[in-house]
């Protein structure tokens, strides 16, 4: 027992010592830049090694607190500097003149001013909006109307579960390109044979807006649906018996009993599909790549279907401007940040009136 | 009267789930068919059967298959290690974290949880440009490649899916009672091994939960693929090959949808296989 122990102590001093030689080793090359090929390797190594010496550390008292330690860090790691450092630079660059490589000045709210002088952007930022509010209330009710057909008394209901959902486990990228296929090639063949409409509906810009709309709700309102259903089955069937009892026709008891009872899943629905509706950047960039002429403000602008994710990504990466996407991005970020809030709010006050 | 009643409504109910069934299988129904037939026969019969052939379809799998834009088997490759790896690692240091937060009331534990479910706010596009600076300068510092590199993508989706992996998975910890864990102690179990004897096989239910929503997400993601990889770089997920592929292929529809079909079917197979663990999981996921 004290042998072991004393090998521990003998391995943990060993793996200690060595893996701070290995990491300050690594890092002192890196500070001075030399070519050496193994110097990531090493750092690695080093860093490996000193968590291991302290987990076989023997020590009773602290134990606990290097494995916790231990536990925790590998994750918050990768999360800080994933997500926290860069959420931080962020907010910084979008301050500065930053080019995506480096910066020279601090310019304080120009590239927020920039932004608001900027049509496209205005445009952008209101389609944003028009096409969350479209989205949360057609995929909401279609969602609803779609689990309320599944809970029928519905014969093979797996299937169409299962056909409803598909949609949502295909990438936006694909999914666009196909509805493209059907948009561009099929519907023309039968809206020139019923109407001589020989025009895509991807052509103008309102109907391939519309498009957009249409295949989001093709793509998401399965997943809404199934969980309406997962609120549906919850409500107990003695409630919506007592209420046929009680002679209720189907939509007294679909309007006071069944969507009072799933107030919380309502909720969950509508900030989903709120969320992701903001979000929206695959099947835009595949279905129009924001293309579409429109008058606005004045101004003719060539990016009539490019909602917010978009603008952002094709500023940045298409036109170059790393600082002002980015003050374009932690607007977006503030945006999503209130709506989300303010949403999450009327709900939960809605959920304890109900 | 009233069974006759119910029967109409019934055969309603039917006609209307069909017709929706078949609204959401259309496109999907459109892929099947066109990729049988050559690029004029798509372009003049898109709907009909006319001009579909075996031969047809194992020459645009081989034109698809063999293109060296798209590189088929090596962008499967590349999005299956990438998913499976991240996925063991989200589980395996998800669960870790989740269990070490809730078993602790100190400060810094709760501090941790808060910026975890705080940062699911966060979109992606607002930390997207700084990221890839900083994962090319770091790169550079340390040594190893964090752009362009497996490793380096592997470690965002970690840094990403964390928030949510921890949320989900530190919930579940909560229902397990902390007598199973006094008890383990007494009989003599190390407190590491509480976690890996006892909570770890304890938690699988919520692994898979959470498995199956960071799966779908990092198969299908393409934003974060196409920054760090680049449109043009060596390594390529499935769906950043994809849009790769179309770019170069503009309108060739019939190469265009036999890669859409090629890369929808590894989805499609595990959803026919787990369909029922994927539907519940994609529930449980949101209404918690």
């Amino acid at each position: 027992m004290n042998e072991n122990t004393a090998g521990k102590k003998v391995l943990s001093l060993v793996l200690l010592v060595g893996g701070l030689a290995g990491l300050i080793g690594a890092l002192a090359m890196d500070f001075s830049h030399s070519p050496v090929a193994f110097r990531g390797p090493l750092l690695i190594i080093g860093a490996v090694a000193i968590l291991a010496g302290l987990y076989f550390y023997p020590t009773l008292e602290h134990h606990r607190s290097i494995i916790n330690f231990l536990f925790v860090f590998p994750l918050l790691f990768t999360f800080a500097v994933t997500v926290l450092i860069p959420l931080g630079l962020g907010i910084f660059y979008s301050m500065t003149d930053w080019n995506g490589v480096k910066m020279n000045n601090v310019v304080g709210l120009a590239n927020y001013g920039a932004m608001f002088r900027e049509a496209g952007f205005l445009w952008s930022v209101l389609l944003t909006f028009l096409f969350v509010i479209f989205n949360m209330v057609l995929v909401n009710v279609i969602g609803f109307c779609l689990a309320l057909l599944c809970t029928s008394r519905l014969k093979g209901v797996g299937f169409f579960r299962a056909a409803y959902f598909l949609p949502n486990l295909i990438g936006g990228i694909v999914l666009g390109y196909v509805w493209q296929f059907v948009f561009n090639n099929v519907l023309i063949q039968l809206t020139a044979s019923a109407f001589g409409m020989r025009n895509s509906v991807l052509a103008a810009t309102p109907t391939a807006f519309a498009a957009i709309i249409v295949v989001y709700i093709w793509q998401y309102a399965g997943y809404i649906m199934l969980i309406y259903i997962n609120g549906l089955v919850t409500i107990p069937g003695d409630v919506i018996e007592a209420a046929n009892i009680d002679g209720a026709s189907p939509l007294a008891t679909l309007f006071q009993i069944k969507i009072p009872m799933i107030m919380a899943t309502i909720t969950i629905c509508t900030f989903l599909t709120l969320t992701s509706a903001f979000k929206q950047f695959d099947v835009n960039m595949a279905l129009t790549n924001g293309t579409g002429s429109v008058q606005f403000m004045g101004n003719y602008l060539t990016n009539g279907t490019q909602m917010l994710a978009l603008n952002i990504y094709n500023t940045a990466i298409a036109k170059n401007s790393y600082a002002l996407g980015q003050a374009k991005a932690v607007l977006f970020f503030i945006i999503l940040a209130c709506v989300s809030l303010i949403q999450v709010r009327i709900s939960n006050s809605k959920e304890v009136e109900a | 009267m009233k069974t006759k009643m119910k029967t109409s409504t019934f055969v309603i109910i039917m006609v209307v789930a069909i017709l929706v069934a078949a609204y959401t299988l259309m496109p999907f129904f459109l892929v099947c068919i066109n990729v049988f037939k050559n690029a004029n026969n798509i372009v003049a019969n898109p709907v009909g059967m006319a001009g579909m052939s075996f031969g047809q379809l194992t020459t645009n799998i081989s034109n698809v298959v063999n293109n060296s834009n798209f590189n088929f088997w090596y962008a499967f490759g590349t999005s299956a290690v990438i998913t499976i790896l991240s996925l063991v690692l989200l589980a395996l240091l998800g669960g870790m974290t989740g269990w070490v937060i809730c078993r602790n009331k100190a400060k810094w534990s709760t501090a941790v949880y808060m910026a975890f479910v705080a940062s699911m706010i966060i979109p992606f596009q607002v930390v997207m440009l700084p990221l890839i600076s900083t994962f090319r300068d770091v790169g550079k510092f340390i040594g190893i490649p964090m752009l362009q590199s497996i490793p380096g993508i592997v470690f965002a989706y970690c840094g990403f899916g964390g928030a949510m992996t921890v949320f989900i998975l530190t919930g579940f910890v909560k229902t397990i009672p902390y007598d199973l864990e006094e008890a383990a102690s007494i009989d003599g179990c190390s407190y590491e091994g509480i976690y890996f004897h006892i909570i770890f096989p304890l938690l699988k239910p919520s692994i898979v939960t959470v498995t199956i929503l960071n799966g779908m997400w990092i198969w299908n993601d393409y934003l974060l693929p196409s920054l760090m990889l680049g449109q043009n770089g060596k390594v390529k997920t499935l769906p950043v090959a994809v849009q790769a592929f179309v770019g170069s292929y503009v309108k060739q529809w019939d190469l265009i949808l036999t890669a859409a079909l090629l890369a929808m079917i590894p989805m499609i197979i595990i959803f026919l296989i787990a369909q029922k663990q994927i539907m519940a999981g994609m529930v449980e996921g949101a209404v918690k």
